[in-house]
C-alpha cells in the first residue's frame, strides 16, 4: 500500500494506532494489525455497518469501528470484557436467529460465524431461536445458496455489484423478514448470471452462499480457522475465507 | 390505447398488458427511476396489487435491477405481490385503540364479512389487516380503507362499512361522513393563534435579508419539533455552507410516532405556514427542490395539499422569480409514503425519497452536507417549518419570550387515551406533566407515555417534572392511562409496534425487538421467570449501544422503564412465576420445522 504514515493517531485500548485522512477506525486497527471483530465488514468494499459487531466505545460514544471516522485524539475501548461479552449477545443473536448446524455444514472451519463465536467464547445461542422458515436455493449446479445460513451482511451485494459487476443479489423484506433475493426472472440462481468463482461467493462469511463443486476439499480439521482462531490471523486476510482447494 | 384512468388500468390488468400498465406509471412520474416508489404507490391504489410480472416489466423499463422493485414492495407495509381484496381496510392498533376496544370492533368486521385477519377473503373482495397508528388517535378507532381514513369506528358504521362493500358500492360513492376527521384543537398559544397571512413571513425574511433572517432564526433559538431537538438555524447554516450544485429541503411528514397527530392538524389548518417555512428555507439555504414527504395514512390530505401548492404557484409564492426577485426559483414536490414508520427517521426517509427502501444510512455524512442525491439537504419537521415561518410573522419575537432556558416557544401535543378532550394542546415548554394532564380533563391518571413508544412512562412521582429538552424532551405525543389500565398490555402493545416496524439492517434491532416481544407477551400471559427479566435486561443495554439507528437505540426504553415501574407485577413471586421453557410451545415449533423446499431444484 502506498503510505506515507502520517503522524495522526489515535489510541485502541492504550494503544497509538496511527492513521491516514478519511479512514475508519477498523480500517486504522487492521492496518496495525490489532483485530475488531467484525462480520459484515471486508477491506475494499465500502462500509457497511450492519453487523454491528465490531462497536467500540469511541471518546464516550458506541459506535462501530467500520463506519465511524479516525479522528486525531479518539480514545478507543475495544479489547473489553465488557464489549466482548456484548459482541458474545450480537453473535448469540444470528445464532439464535437463523437456522446453523454446524455439524452439518460444509462450511465449518472456514466459516467466520462460527470462527468469531469461538474467538468470543460462545457455548450456546442463550436467546431463544427463532427457527425461521426461509427458502433454499439449490438451482444452480455450482452455487448453492442456504438461506438459514444468511445473516444479511450485504457482502455478497456488495461484491457482485462492486468487483463482478453483475448485481445478482439484493436484501429484500423488513424487520424480521429481511431475506436475500437474487436477481433473475424466475428468482433462482440457475437463470442469474453468478458463476461459481465470483467474487459474491467467496466474500460470504458463512455457509449461505457457497461453490459446490469442491466440496470438503480441504478436510475438517486442516481448514482456516481450525487451528488458529481468527482474532490470531492476519486481520487484512480475516475476511479472505474461500474454501481452499 | 388510452389508459389516463383506474378502468383502462384494470383492464389493461385483466389482459396482463404488463408493458401497458408499466408505461402508464412511468409516465406519470417523468420515467425517474427515483419515482419507482411513488410509480408502485401509484399502481397498489389502482390495481389493489403489484403482481410479480408487472414488478419485473417496471424494472425492466427502469433499467433497474428486478430485485429494486422486489425489494421495495416487499418493504413497504402497504404494497403487495399479491391479489388482497378490492377493499383493503386496515385497522389502526395503537394502544388508544386497543383502550376503545378496536379489538371486538375488529372482531366484529371480520365476522360480518366472514374474513379472517390477514387473509384474503376467497373471491377476493376484501382483506383486513392491522397496521401501526395511523395518526387517528384523537378519535379512534380507526382504520384505512383503500388508503382513507375513517375515524371514530363504532358498530354502527362497521354495519355500514359492511353494507358498502357487500353492495359493491365504489369507495368514490361512499357516504363523505364516513370520512370525515375533525381537527380537536383544545388550546391555542403561540403558532395556532397565527394570523399571519400567507407571504408576509416570506416578504419580511426577503426585506431584511438572507443573513439577518440567519440571524433572527438564530436569536429565536428555535429547535426542531421532529424529537432530536437540534437546533434549527445552525443546521440550515451548515446546509448552506456545504458548497453543491443544488440543495433541497425536505419537509418530513411521515408523523409515524404513535399517538401523534399533529402535524396532521397543521397541514390541513396551516399549510400556509408550513409552505412558508419551506420557502423561506430554501431562500436562506440557496436549495430549488423542495420535497413533503407525507406518510401513507395522511393520504385523505393529499388533495388539499395540491391545491393550495397550486394557489401558492399561482401566487408566485413558489415557482420561478418567487415575488419578483430573480433568481429565487423554488417548487415543493410531494412525495408519499408507503407505511414504514422508520421513513421518519430522516436519511431512511431521504433514501425513501429516492425511490429505495428506507433503511437508515450511515453517519457521517450527515444529510446537511449529503442528503438527497448526495445534496445538502435540510430535513425539518412539519412543525418546525411553521413555528420557523411564524418567528417572521407578526409578533414573531414574542416566541422566545415563552419557553426555558433551553427550550424556547411552545409545543404542540397530541393528547389521547384517558382523557375526556383528547386532541391538540399547545403549550410553552416547561409546562409541567401534571399542569397538562389537568388541562386534558383526565382523572385518576395512573401514568402518561409521552413522546411514544420510545419515549418515557412516567407515574403519578413523576407529574411535577417538566416537558422541555432538558428533562422530559418529546416529539408530541402525550397519552395518558388510569388506574383501570394494564400496563403490561400498553408495554405489550409497544414491542408488537417496534417488532413489527424495525427495518431489518442491522441485528440488534432485527433480532432483539422481535425476542422483546416475545418474552413480553411469555410474561404477560404467563408471569416472568428470573432468566427471562435478565435477558430484558441485556437485551436493553445491547441495543441501546449496538444498535444502528434511533429506532433500535430506544426501542427498549419502554421495557426497561416498565421493568423499573411495575417490578412488582413483574418480578417472579410466589404467585407469578412460571418457568420461561415451555414444551408445548418448543414443540409446536419442531413439529413446525423446515421441510426442504421441493420446488428449489
Ligand atoms: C425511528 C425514527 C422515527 C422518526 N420519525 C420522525 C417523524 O415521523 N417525523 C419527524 O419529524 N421526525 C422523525 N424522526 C426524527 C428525524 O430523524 C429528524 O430528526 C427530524 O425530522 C428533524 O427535524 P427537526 O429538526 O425539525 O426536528 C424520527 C427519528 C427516528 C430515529
Ligand atoms: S449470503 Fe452470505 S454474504 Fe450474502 S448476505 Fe447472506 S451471509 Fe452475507
Ligand atoms: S436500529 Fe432497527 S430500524 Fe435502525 S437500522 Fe437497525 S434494524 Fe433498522
Amino acid at each position: 500500500m502506498p503510505q506515507k504514515i502520517s503522524p495522526r493517531k489515535i489510541k485502541i485500548d492504550q494503544q497509538d494506532i496511527p492513521f491516514s485522512e478519511g479512514q475508519s477506525i477498523m480500517e486504522a486497527a487492521e492496518q496495525a494489525g490489532v483485530y475488531i471483530p467484525h462480520l459484515c465488514h471486508k477491506a475494499g468494499y465500502k462500509a457497511h455497518g450492519s453487523c454491528r459487531l465490531c462497536t467500540v466505545k469511541a471518546s464516550g460514544r458506541w459506535v462501530s469501528a467500520c463506519t465511524e471516522p479516525a479522528e486525531v485524539g479518539l480514545q478507543v475501548e475495544n479489547n473489553s470484557s465488557e464489549l466482548q461479552s456484548q459482541r458474545r449477545a450480537i453473535v448469540q443473536l444470528l445464532f439464535a436467529e437463523g437456522n446453523h448446524h454446524c455439524p452439518f455444514c460444509e462450511k465449518s472451519g472456514n466459516c467466520q460465524l462460527q470462527a468469531v463465536a469461538y474467538s468470543l467464547d460462545m457455548h450456546d445461542a442463550h436467546f431463544a431461536h427463532q427457527f425461521p422458515h426461509r427458502t433454499l436455493d439449490a438451482s444452480h449446479p455450482e452455487v448453492l445458496l442456504d438461506r438459514d445460513r444468511c445473516i444479511q451482511c450485504e457482502l455478497c451485494v456488495r461484491a457482485s455489484k462492486e468487483h463482478d459487476k453483475k448485481n445478482v443479489f439484493a436484501l429484500s423484506g423488513r424487520g424480521p423478514h429481511t431475506q436475500l433475493i437474487v436477481n433473475s426472472e424466475s428468482g433462482k440462481l440457475k437463470d442469474s448470471e453468478i458463476e461459481k468463482d465470483d467474487e459474491a461467493i467467496k466474500v460470504c462469511p458463512t455457509g449461505a452462499l457457497m461453490n459446490r463443486s469442491k466440496p470438503f476439499s480441504v478436510p475438517i480439521g486442516q481448514r482456516q480457522f481450525d487451528n488458529i482462531p481468527i482474532d490470531q490471523q492476519s486481520t487484512g486476510k480475516s475476511g479472505n475465507n474461500e474454501a481452499q482447494p | 390505447m388510452d389508459t389516463n384512468s383506474d378502468s383502462n388500468l384494470l383492464k389493461a390488468l385483466e389482459a396482463e398488458s404488463w408493458s401497458l400498465i408499466s408505461d402508464n406509471a412511468l409516465n406519470r412520474f417523468q420515467r425517474s427511476p427515483h419515482h419507482a416508489l411513488q410509480m408502485l404507490i401509484y399502481l397498489q391504489a389502482a390495481l389493489g396489487y403489484i403482481p410479480p410480472a408487472l414488478q419485473r416489466q417496471i424494472a425492466r423499463d427502469l433499467q433497474l435491477p428486478i430485485t429494486h422493485i422486489q425489494g421495495l414492495v416487499a418493504f413497504y407495509f402497504f404494497l403487495s405481490a399479491e391479489k388482497l381484496g378490492t377493499y383493503r381496510i386496515y385497522i389502526s392498533n395503537n394502544i388508544t385503540d386497543k383502550m376503545l376496544d378496536a379489538a371486538t370492533l375488529t372482531e366484529c368486521l371480520c365476522q360480518q364479512l366472514n374474513v379472517s385477519l390477514g387473509c384474503p377473503r376467497e373471491d377476493e373482495k376484501v382483506y383486513i389487516e392491522q397496521t401501526s397508528c395511523i395518526g387517528l388517535s384523537d378519535q379512534g378507532p380507526s382504520c384505512l380503507i383503500n388508503g382513507l381514513s375513517i375515524p371514530s369506528l363504532n358498530e354502527e358504521r362497521i354495519r355500514q362499512i359492511v353494507s358498502l362493500i357487500e353492495s359493491d358500492t365504489e369507495l368514490s360513492l361512499w357516504p363523505k361522513s364516513l370520512f370525515e376527521t375533525s381537527d380537536s384543537i383544545q388550546r391555542k398559544g403561540w403558532l395556532l393563534d397565527n394570523t399571519t397571512s400567507p407571504g408576509e413571513s416570506l416578504r419580511q425574511a426577503l426585506k431584511i435579508g438572507d443573513e439577518k433572517s440567519l440571524a433572527l432564526l438564530e436569536k429565536s433559538a428555535l429547535r426542531g419539533r421532529g424529537g432530536a431537538g437540534f437546533p434549527t438555524a445552525k443546521k440550515w447554516r451548515f446546509c448552506k455552507g456545504t458548497p453543491a450544485e443544488k440543495h433541497v429541503v425536505v419537509c418530513n411528514a411521515d408523523e409515524g410516532e404513535p399517538g401523534t397527530f399533529k402535524d396532521r392538524v397543521l397541514l390541513r389548518q396551516h399549510c400556509d405556514l408550513i409552505l412558508e417555512g419551506m420557502t423561506i428555507c430554501a431562500r436562506l439555504i440557496g436549495a430549488e427542490l423542495g420535497f413533503i414527504y407525507l406518510r401513507a395514512e395522511y393520504l385523505n390530505l393529499l388533495p388539499d395539499l395540491e391545491k393550495t401548492l397550486q394557489k401558492w404557484r399561482d401566487n408566485n409564492l413558489l415557482g420561478q422569480a418567487i415575488l419578483g426577485n430573480e433568481g429565487f426559483n423554488f417548487d415543493i414536490e410531494i412525495h408519499l409514503g408507503a407505511g414504514a414508520y422508520i421513513c421518519g427517521e430522516e436519511s431512511a426517509l431521504i433514501e425513501s425519497l429516492e425511490g429505495k427502501r428506507g433503511i437508515p444510512r450511515n453517519r457521517p455524512p450527515f444529510p446537511v452536507s449529503e442528503g438527497y442525491l448526495s445534496y445538502p439537504t435540510v430535513v425539518n419537521n412539519v412543525e418546525t417549518f411553521a413555528m420557523a415561518a411564524r418567528i417572521f410573522g407578526k409578533e414573531g419575537d414574542s416566541f422566545s419570550q415563552l419557553g426555558t432556558e433551553q427550550s424556547k416557544g411552545t409545543k404542540l401535543l397530541s393528547i389521547s387515551g384517558d382523557t375526556p378532550k383528547p386532541g391538540i394542546y399547545e403549550f410553552p415548554w416547561g409546562v409541567t406533566i401534571q399542569e397538562i394532564i389537568l388541562a386534558s380533563g383526565a382523572k385518576n391518571t395512573y401514568f402518561v407515555q409521552v413522546g411514544g413508544p420510545a419515549g418515557e412512562l412516567l407515574d403519578q412521582s413523576q407529574f411535577k417534572r417538566t416537558l422541555c429538552y432538558e428533562d422530559v424532551a418529546t416529539g408530541g405525543s402525550f397519552m395518558i392511562f388510569n388506574a383501570e389500565r394494564n400496563p403490561l398490555e400498553i408495554i405489550l402493545n409497544f414491542t408488537q409496534f417496534f417488532a413489527h416496524e424495525s427495518c431489518g439492517f442491522c441485528t440488534p434491532c432485527r433480532v432483539g425487538t422481535q425476542l422483546n416481544h416475545q418474552l413480553f407477551e411469555k410474561i404477560s400471559t404467563q408471569g416472568a421467570a428470573p432468566s427471562d427479566i435478565e435477558k430484558l435486561e441485556e437485551l436493553n443495554l445491547l441495543m441501546d449501544r449496538f444498535s444502528h439507528c434511533g429506532l433500535g437505540k430506544t426501542a427498549s426504553h419502554i421495557v426497561k422503564q416498565g421493568l423499573a415501574q411495575f417490578h412488582k407485577k413483574l418480578k417472579p413471586g410466589d404467585d407469578n412465576w412460571s418457568p420461561d421453557f415451555d414444551l408445548d410451545k418448543s414443540l409446536s415449533t419442531a413439529r413446525k420445522l423446515r421441510i426442504i423446499d421441493t420446488g428449489a431444484n
